[in-house]
């Protein structure tokens, strides 16, 4: 069976609903821990959301030189597929695993709502079971999720096709509407939406969110 | 114990809400004519004088850790 860790760091917040989530996608769900170097041989690795170290100084800043990151750096460099999840994608990209960076909000305020989405690229690990230009909806909660880079790097990721999620109707005031974005290689995905909370009827307005562990057991199951 | 300064700022072209934020409240107030951006001072306590290595080290964290060059800009100066 697949194998999917998800990291906790002091502040995680959402990592028992991406463990859940795992799950539900049928995958065995792997707790991984900040303060150990091992992620126990897993395939594919889920840094959830939440307020790692309490925001302090940066989102993600203080995260992203646990011990476990070493090893995630590592293995992300190899290859494996890595997802990150609002304070996971902050830990991204302070890990410089993906570039730019997340300020505050434009509008100051935290943001709670199902948030809609285009699909701008389906060559990445945890995107190959959407269509090309599908529109999704998946909820969003976050304070810092206002995505900024260099002019430069901009224009790179969108000749790149490194654009993975555009907001239909930006939150936050993200430069070019952008709400997720994948490294070179298409193994490493950050996104401030959260997929592990729209994996069931009940509890959410779609099951959008399954799609991203379809995605990512799709491609582990095809490199076998 | 001898002091150094790293002063942390949101870098000009980057949007700083919180910035705005404080301007606007400033207005509020009748304080007409300012425009206020907010940064970080970190003061750090080192053991024995600030030489030139010291600062050179310092000047390696803010860089690693303190601030995120990606939006931030840093400077560091012996208090």
């Amino acid at each position: 069976m697949t194998r999917i860790g998800v990291v906790t760091f002091p502040g995680s917040l959402d990592d028992h609903d991406a463990l859940r989530a795992v799950r539900l996608a049928g995958a065995e769900a792997v707790p991984l821990w900040h303060g150990s170097d091992s992620i126990e041989g897993v395939d594919a690795i889920i840094l959830p959301g939440g307020f790692s170290y309490g925001d302090y100084l940066r989102c993600g800043a203080i995260s992203r030189f646990s011990p476990v990151m070493d090893t995630v750096i590592d293995a992300a460099n190899k290859g494996m597929p890595v997802l990150g999840i609002c304070n996971g994608f902050q830990i991204l990209c302070e890990a410089h695993l993906l570039e730019g960076a997340m300020i505050r909000n434009a509008n100051q305020q935290f943001i709670c709502r199902n948030e809609r989405l285009r699909v701008e690229t389906i060559d990445t690990t945890w995107t190959c079971a959407f269509a090309k230009g599908e529109e999704i909806t998946i909820v969003l909660k976050n304070g810092e999720g206002n995505y900024q880079a260099s002019a430069e790097t901009l224009r790179k990721l969108e000749d790149n096709d490194q654009v993975v999620f555009r907001y239909l109707d930006n939150p936050n005031g993200s430069a070019n509407d952008i709400a997720g974005i994948t490294n070179e290689r298409g193994n490493v995905v950050g996104l401030m939406p959260h997929p592990e909370h729209n994996m069931e009827e009940l509890t959410s307005p779609t099951t959008d969110g399954r799609r991203f562990f379809e995605s990512v057991l799709n491609f582990l199951v095809a490199r076998a | 114990m001898p002091r150094v300064v790293v002063n942390v700022m949101p870098k000009p072209e980057i949007l700083d809400p919180q910035g705005k934020a404080v301007t606007g409240a400033l207005q509020r107030l009748g304080f007409h004519g300012m425009s206020v951006r907010q940064g970080k001072r970190f003061e750090i306590e080192v053991d024995g004088e600030v030489t030139p290595e010291v600062l050179e080290q310092i000047g390696q964290a803010a860089e690693k850790l303190l601030a995120n060059t990606v939006i931030e800009s840093f400077d560091v100066v012996a208090d």
